[in-house]
């Protein structure tokens, strides 16, 4: 599994670098909306969020989810639904949302680490399939057309989201809690048992770990992260459909992650933009995105397979930033 | 009329016979996944796509060459292996030394590129494809109307399945590939082609699910998306059956193909979900998968 994961951060060179980017980027951020388009960039900082969450598995943990647009797709149905069914305000939706997400997390987890590898990848498909199928049936999604007309409320009772800025603000904050959350995680003492199973399962094993469980928690905490971007999409976006429980969604988010870079940490989040941006051009070109993304996807499988960030890392950082493509 | 359960027979039998066609599907497909995985150990996520290219380069054929059904019957399953192979020796090779999860997320992008390309060009709708004139018409079987053309893919179905077995189990050549699938670099040393038997390998599970896809074309409809939904249930079918055995893709197969017929006339909204929650249940009883041997 090891392999998926070419990048180890450590070096002194790729930490300064790191926050550099990071202080650069939250700067960029927070002026953004003032000269980008802002409901772009909240889109784009949802999807970033869903591909760290999609990441703290697959980069840290080396667990391959074919299924992780569940988690992104249901807490959008669960947000939206309670916000315009009950009236809850958004926070509430959101966390609903959230919790949603990490129990389906708990289900899909719970079958899927009982096998490994390429059959983890396809139980987790095959459950994300069902549950699409059930979204396409049950009654509170409203079949094809989605929950529609959601509204974005007043946050805590004082901030009124319906002002673009006020709900720019908010998602950049919630983007940057997620995202440091899984910092946290990553660099934790859990989050170094993570790697370890990452790299040798057995090793992880014959130390004492119950590996096991550290997977399903880290199962539910990526689904319940991708669960928080997902909600605070359909808040933005003012609706919930079919298109974000799809296979497609979960091919996607693993698209931001190869892209950006698989195991970085600034890596997902220049894949989601790099693949929200293209999307957005190829949009008005006529020019089927299912076919640029798979291009894409084949051209970083044969020969990118460190991503743009992971790629950086290995050029200019030396050796040591790099473990090992022997590829 | 006769009743089982409050059900009249004739309906039960013919979700039976239609669960019969679908399993025959699932059979060939999961056959082709097996047989690629056991040498190359990459899941072939395309396995879907060139299900569809199979359909589709016999509709065209038929609509822009005037080449049949029977001809095709030989030329689709040429061309998708004569594909299959194309595409091995171009890039899947290259894969081989890395994580196999590489091999899923190249052949993803594949079938996202192949079904966006035909996508692109005959949009979503399906296009019919009509049964050859031999054997158009139903018989009657006394108990209930068989379609001849279903029981045709029926039986094709199962002497595809047992033909591939049989070569895999008892010809020289299969024993090279189940040798190769043991210890490559050993039968290498023998003197054993292992790159061809990989190409082999790989353009006979593409033709495989080509001529599935030929067989499928009159029973369904011909369009860009017929691979993709159905793929997924056949990787459940996998996770089910396990991927250690051959005969056990194609009993799993047939199995779930029967188990979704019956859901259909006792409980219709979960035919869709039957195979997946069986999957689960698997999971929960049977790890490994109902034939399997690996972890």
């Amino acid at each position: 599994m090891s392999e998926l994961t070419l990048q180890e951060r450590g070096t002194a060179a790729s930490v300064r670098l790191e926050w550099g980017l990071v202080a650069l980027g939250i700067a960029a951020l927070i002026a953004a909306p003032f000269f980008i388009y802002p409901i772009f960039v909240m889109k784009m900082l949802c999807f970033a969020l869903f591909a760290c969450a999609f990441n703290l598995l697959l980069g840290y943990t080396g667990l391959l989810s074919f299924g992780h647009a569940t988690f992104f797709g249901g807490a959008a149905y669960f947000c939206a639904y309670a916000v315009k069914a009950w009236g809850w305000p958004p926070e509430a939706g959101i966390l609903l949302g959230m919790g949603g997400a990490a129990l389906l997390g708990l289900v899909m987890g719970f079958l899927a680490i009982r096998r490994q590898g390429i059959y983890f990848a396809m139980i987790t498909l095959a459950l994300a399939q069902m549950f699409y199928f059930f979204c396409v049936q049950a009654p509170f999604t409203e079949g094809e057309d989605g929950i529609q007309g959601v509204p974005r409320g007043i946050l805590f009772g004082i901030l009124d989201l319906n002002v673009t800025m006020n709900m720019y603000y908010v998602v950049l904050a919630i983007f940057l809690i997620g995202v440091f959350a899984i910092w946290r995680i990553v660099n934790s003492p859990f989050g170094m048992i993570l790697r370890s199973i990452r790299e040798n399962e057995n090793r992880a094993i014959s130390l004492g770990y119950s590996v096991g469980r550290y997977k399903l928690a880290a199962f539910v905490m990526s689904a319940a992260l991708a669960g928080l971007a997902g909600a605070t999409k359909a808040i933005v976006f003012q609706f919930a459909t079919l298109t974000d429980v799809t296979w497609q969604m979960s091919g996607e988010v693993i698209l931001m992650n190869l892209l950006g870079g698989i195991g970085t940490m600034v890596g997902p989040v220049v894949g989601a933009g790099l693949v929200v941006g293209l999307e957005n051009t190829l949009a008005t070109s006529g020019f089927p995105v299912t076919i640029a993304t798979g291009l894409i996807f084949m051209v970083c499988v044969l020969i990118f397979r460190r991503g743009i960030v992971g790629e950086i890392y290995a050029r200019w950082l030396g050796p040591a930033a790099d473990g090992g493509d022997k590829g | 009329m006769t009743m089982i359960f409050g059900i009249p027979i004739q309906a039960l039998l013919g979700q039976l016979l239609v669960g019969l066609i679908n399993g025959s599907f699932y059979a060939m497909l999961s056959l082709g996944l097996a047989v690629i995985f056991g040498l190359l150990r990459i899941i072939n996520f395309a396995h879907g796509a060139l299900y569809m290219l199979g359909a589709f380069i016999g509709y065209l054929l038929l609509v822009h060459v005037g080449i049949g059904y029977w001809p095709a019957l030989v030329l689709v399953p040429l061309a998708v292996g004569l594909f299959g192979m194309v595409v091995e020796r171009a890039a899947l090779s290259r894969l081989y030394r890395i994580d196999p999860l590489y091999g899923l997320l190249f052949t993803f992008g594949m079938a996202l590129v192949i079904e966006g390309v035909f996508r692109f060009y005959y949009g979503v709708s399906g296009n019919p494809y009509a049964v050859p004139a031999l054997l158009a018409g139903g018989t009657n079987l006394g108990f209930m109307f068989l379609p001849n053309y279903r029981g045709w893919v029926v039986l094709a179905s199962l002497v595809v399945c047992i033909g591939t077995w049989l070569l895999i189990e008892k010809t020289r050549l299969g024993s090279y590939l189940r040798a190769a699938t043991e210890n490559p670099e050993l039968v290498q040393a023998f003197g054993v082609n292992v790159p061809l038997l990989l190409t082999l390998t790989y353009g006979l599970g593409a033709a495989l699910a080509g001529l599935a896809g030929i067989l499928a074309a009159p029973v369904y409809q011909v369009s860009p998306l017929m691979g993709s939904d159905l793929i997924i249930v056949v990787f459940a079918v996998v996770v089910i059956g396990g991927m250690g055995s051959i005969l056990g893709a194609i009993v799993t197969g047939y199995m779930l193909g029967l188990a979704e017929g019956l859901t259909k006339v006792f409980y219709p909204e979960a035919s869709n979900l039957v195979v997946f929650v069986i999957m689960a249940i698997v999971l929960l009883l049977r790890p490994a998968g109902l034939f399997g041997r690996d972890a």
